[in-house]
C-alpha cells in the first residue's frame, strides 16, 4: 500500500510520508526476515527429522496404514467379545484367544471385564494426582502471590519450587519410583502428581493475583491474620476457577496416565502396548475403542461441570 | 453501635430466611464433598494398596540413587599376599588404563586406602586396620573369614565371612579373607569431557588449550581442535553426541507438530466456526473431526505413526501434528464463535469482498489469541514429546527411558534431565515473553 507523496503535501507532510514510508519499509523487510528465517527453519527440521527417522517419510508413506490394517478383526462381534471377555469361536488353546481368562470377579458369578477394570485404574491414577496436585498446588499458590505475599524470596522460592516440580519429565520421576517401588500404577500416580502440583499452583496463583482484593481489605480492617484474609477473603472468590481449572487438569491427567502406563505404569496403557506387542487385534481394537470412548465421556462431564461452575469463560485454554 | 433485640433478630430471620436457614444440601454441602473425597482416598488406598506398596517400597535405594545422580564410585580390589600386596581396578575404571590415585598409598607391603581425612584402611597380608574418627576395627584375615576383633562399631557389619565397612558417603569396603573391595565415591561427573581412551584425558584445562591451539598434531591427520571435538562428541560414556541429536529430535518433533497443527487448524477453525461459515453439516463435520482428533489419544496416534514410519522423530511429529490439529482447532474456533461482530460489520458495510471481511474484520481480533494459544502447546509439547519418544517414537524420551531401566546410568539420567530442564526453561521463557507481547499483558 505504499503511496508517493502527493503535491499538495506540505513539507512537513512530506517528511511524515517519507517517514512513514522507512517505518513501513522496515517492519516489511523484518517480516521478510522472519518468513525466510522459519522457511529454513521448517524445511532444516524436516530434512533432520527425516534423516535420523528409521523409515523414510516417502518409503514409508505406503505403510501408514498398517497399523490400522493389522487391528482388522475377524468378525464384527470379536471386538466385544474381546471387550466383555466372552469366549471367542476361534479359540485355539493359544493366548491370541483366551478372553474368559482376563476377568475381575467382584463377587460370585459378577465379574468386571479387565479392560473395564484396567481402565478404571487408569482413571483412578488420574483423579487420584489431581486430587493430590489440587491440596499441594491450592497449599502452594497462595504464596506465590504477589497480593498476598510481600516477601519477594519466599514468592521467588514459591514459583520456581512449581516451575521445577512442572518442568522435570513424567517420565524420570515415573522410573525413579519404579526402581524403589517396582512397576505398577503408584509411581505412575507420584509422576502425574508432581507434575500437577506444579501445572495446577502456576494456574492457581495468577487466578489469586487477578482476585478482587477488596474482601481482603475489609478482613484486614477488621484485624484478621494472612490465614483468616486468605480463607474467607481469596478462597470464595477464586474456588470455582480452581474447580475449573482441576476439571481441565484432570482431561489432561486421563492421557497422561494412560501414557505413562503404556511406559510401564499399569492400568490401560500398558494393556495396549502388550496387546499390541502380541499382536492380538481384537483386543488392540477393543481397548482403542475403550479408551476413545472415555476420554469422550470424560471431556464431555468436565465440559458440562465447568459450564455450571464458572460458565462459558472455562473455556479458555492455557491463559 | 447499640444492641439489637430479640425482635429485631426476629425480623431478620423472617426477613431473610434463605440465610438463616439454608436448604439441608446447601448447608451440608462442603461437609459432604469433603466426606466423599475422604472415602474416594480411602477406596482407592485400598484399591491400589498404596499402603502395602509403600511399606514394601525399598526406600534405602531411593538414596543410593539420588547419590548416583551426582557422584561416581570407584571401584578397586586389593588382595593381600606375603609377597606384597596387588591393587587392581576393572578394566574399564573411570582411571583410565595405569591408575595410580592418590587416596590408594602403598608402602612396602602395606596398603592404605583413604577415604577422607580421618577415615582409612589399613591392609597388610594379616590384618586390616579400620579407622573412622576416633574409632579402630581391626579385622584379622583368616582363610576360613574376616575374623573382626572386639565389638562391631555401627558402621560395621558382619556377614558369614565377609565384614562390610561403611564410610558413608565417602565409600565402603567389604573384607573377604583373600581381598578387600573398595568402593570410593567422588562427588561431580567422572570424565564428562574427555572419556579415558582420548589423548586429552586427564590434562588440566589450559594444556588442553594449548595442544587446541598451538599443538603438536596429536594424530597426523586431523587438527587438535576437531580431534578434541571429535572425542568430546563421542565420549563413551557421557555419548553427548548422541544425547544432542535425540534432544535436537525431540526439539524439532515439538516444534514440527505445534507448528504444522497450527497451520492446518487455522482453515479448518474457520470452517467449523459457526458464525463465519453458516452451514451446520459443515460445522459439526469439522467439529467431530477436531473431537475425533483429540479424543483418540497421543498414545494411539504414537502407537499408530511408529508403526508406519518406524521409530524416530517423523512418528512423533505426526502424533504431536494428528492431536493437537484437534485440540487447537476446537480453541481455535471457539475463540472465532467468541468474537466481536461489529468489526466484520463495519468491513462489510463498505463493500469489501468475504476475503477481505475476514482479513480486516476478523484476523485483527484472533490472530494474537491464536499464536498465543500455539506458543502454550509448543512449550507443553516439549514435555510430551520427551513421553511418547519412550513410548516409541524416539528422541531424547527413549534414551532416558533407556538409560533408567539400567539402574546404574543414574548420572546419565541426570544429565538428559539437566539438559531437558533447560530447553523447557528456555522454551518457557521464550514462549511466554512473545505471549505477554502479543497479547499485551505481561506476566510474572
Amino acid at each position: 500500500m505504499s503511496r508517493t507523496a502527493s503535491p499538495e503535501l506540505s513539507s512537513d507532510g512530506i517528511q511524515i510520508e517519507r517517514h512513514w514510508q522507512e517505518l513501513a519499509g522496515r517492519r516489511r523487510a523484518y517480516s521478510w526476515i522472519i518468513a525466510i528465517g522459519l522457511l529454513v527453519t521448517i524445511a532444516g527440521s524436516l530434512w533432520f527429522a527425516n534423516e535420523s527417522n528409521a523409515g523414510k517419510f516417502f518409503d514409508r508413506l505406503p505403510h501408514l496404514f498398517d497399523f490400522a490394517g493389522d487391528l482388522v478383526p475377524r468378525d464384527g462381534w470379536e471386538v466385544w467379545r474381546a471387550m466383555f471377555d466372552l469366549p471367542s469361536p476361534y479359540f485355539d488353546g493359544s493366548l491370541k484367544y483366551d478372553y474368559p481368562e482376563g476377568r475381575v470377579y467382584l463377587f460370585g458369578g459378577f465379574y468386571m471385564p479387565e479392560y473395564f477394570y484396567k481402565m478404571l485404574e487408569t482413571l483412578n491414577i488420574a483423579i487420584l494426582a489431581t486430587l493430590a496436585g489440587f491440596i499441594f498446588g491450592f497449599m502452594i499458590c497462595f504464596l506465590a502471590a504477589k497480593n498476598l505475599v510481600k516477601n519477594r524470596f519466599i514468592r521467588f522460592a514459591a514459583r520456581r519450587y512449581m516451575e521445577i516440580l512442572r518442568a522435570f519429565p513424567e517420565i524420570v520421576i515415573a522410573g525413579f519410583f519404579a526402581a524403589i517401588l517396582s512397576l505398577g500404577p503408584i509411581p505412575a500416580m507420584f509422576a502425574v502428581g508432581i507434575h500437577t502440583i506444579g501445572a495446577l499452583g502456576k494456574l492457581f496463583f495468577e487466578v489469586v493475583e487477578n482476585a478482587d482484593m477488596k474482601a481482603d481489605e475489609g478482613l484486614r480492617a477488621v484485624g484478621a491474620n494472612w490465614f483468616e484474609r486468605v480463607g474467607f477473603g481469596i478462597v470464595p472468590q477464586v474456588m470455582p476457577n480452581f474447580m475449573s481449572y482441576a476439571l481441565l487438569r484432570l482431561e489432561i491427567n486421563v492421557r497422561a496416565s494412560t501414557i505413562i502406563g503404556a511406559v510401564g505404569g499399569g492400568g490401560i496403557g500398558e494393556e495396549l502396548r502388550l496387546s499390541i506387542g502380541r499382536g492380538h487385534q481384537a483386543k488392540t481394537l477393543a481397548i482403542i475403542l475403550l479408551l476413545f470412548v472415555t476420554i469422550i465421556a470424560v471431556d464431555q462431564f468436565s465440559a458440562w461441570l465447568r459450564r455450571r461452575l464458572v460458565g462459558e469463560q472455562a473455556f479458555t485454554v492455557g491463559g | 453501635m447499640s444492641a439489637i433485640t430479640a425482635d429485631t433478630i426476629a425480623d431478620f430471620e423472617t426477613r431473610y430466611p434463605a440465610v438463616f436457614n439454608p436448604p439441608f444440601w446447601r448447608r451440608f454441602m462442603p461437609v459432604l464433598i469433603a466426606a466423599g473425597i475422604v472415602a474416594y482416598v480411602f477406596y482407592c488406598w485400598w484399591f491400589f494398596s498404596i499402603g502395602t506398596v509403600l511399606a514394601g517400597g525399598q526406600w534405602q535405594r531411593a538414596e543410593l540413587y539420588a547419590r548416583d545422580w551426582v557422584s561416581y564410585a570407584i571401584k578397586t580390589t586389593v588382595r593381600p599376599g606375603p609377597t606384597g600386596a596387588t591393587v587392581s581396578y576393572p578394566r574399564f575404571s573411570e582411571l583410565g588404563d595405569n591408575p595410580n590415585p592418590s587416596w590408594v598409598v602403598r608402602d612396602g607391603n602395606n596398603v592404605a586406602i583413604l577415604f577422607g581425612s580421618d577415615k582409612k584402611l589399613d591392609i597388610n597380608d594379616q590384618r586390616v586396620i579400620v579407622t573412622r574418627g576416633g574409632e579402630n576395627l581391626t579385622v584379622l584375615l583368616a582363610t576360613d573369614g574376616a575374623k573382626p576383633q572386639g565389638p562391631l562399631p555401627s558402621w560395621a557389619t558382619l556377614k558369614e565371612d565377609q565384614v562390610t565397612v561403611s564410610f558413608g558417603f565417602a565409600g565402603q569396603a567389604d573384607i573377604i579373607p583373600q581381598r578387600v573391595v573398595v568402593s570410593r565415591r567422588f562427588l561431580g561427573w567422572a570424565n564428562f569431557v574427555f572419556d579415558t581412551s582420548s589423548p586429552f584425558w586427564g590434562k588440566p584445562f589450559g594444556e588442553v588449550a594449548s595442544l587446541i591451539v598451538s599443538g603438536e598434531r596429536i594424530k597426523p591427520e586431523m587438527s587438535n581442535a576437531s580431534l578434541a571435538f571429535d572425542n568430546i562428541w563421542f565420549n563413551s560414556s557421557w555419548q553427548h553426541g548422541d544425547v544432542w541429536t535425540k534432544l535436537l529430535q525431540t526439539i524439532v518433533m515439538a516444534f514440527m507438530g505445534t507448528l504444522m497443527a497450527s497451520l492446518l487448524s487455522f482453515p479448518l477453525a474457520f470452517v467449523a466456526a459457526r458464525n463465519i461459515t453458516p452451514n451446520f453439516f459443515a460445522n459439526q463435520i469439522t467439529k467431530r473431526f477436531f473431537d475425533f482428533l483429540r479424543s483418540v489419544d497421543m498414545l494411539i496416534w504414537a502407537l499408530f505413526f511408529t508403526r508406519a514410519f518406524g521409530p524416530g522423530p517423523l512418528a512423533g511429529i505426526s502424533a504431536i501434528f494428528f492431536t493437537d490439529t484437534g485440540t487447537l482447532g476446537k480453541v481455535y474456533s471457539e475463540t472465532l464463535e467468541n468474537i466481536d461482530d461489529k468489526q466484520r460489520e463495519g468491513v462489510k458495510s463498505v463493500g469489501a469482498s468475504p476475503a477481505n471481511v475476514q482479513r480486516y474484520g476478523v484476523l485483527p481480533q484472533v490472530l494474537p489469541v491464536f499464536a498465543s494459544q500455539a506458543l502454550y502447546f509448543w512449550e507443553s509439547n516439549t514435555r510430551s514429546a520427551t513421553i511418547i519418544g519412550a513410548m516409541g517414537a524416539g528422541g531424547i524420551g527413549l534414551k532416558l527411558w533407556e538409560a533408567m531401566r539400567t539402574n546404574t546410568n543414574w548420572h546419565n539420567v541426570a544429565y538428559m534431565v539437566v539438559l531437558i530442564l533447560v530447553v523447557i526453561f528456555i522454551f518457557d521463557g521464550i514462549s511466554n515473553a512473545l505471549r505477554s507481547r502479543l497479547t499485551g499483558k505481561t506476566q510474572h
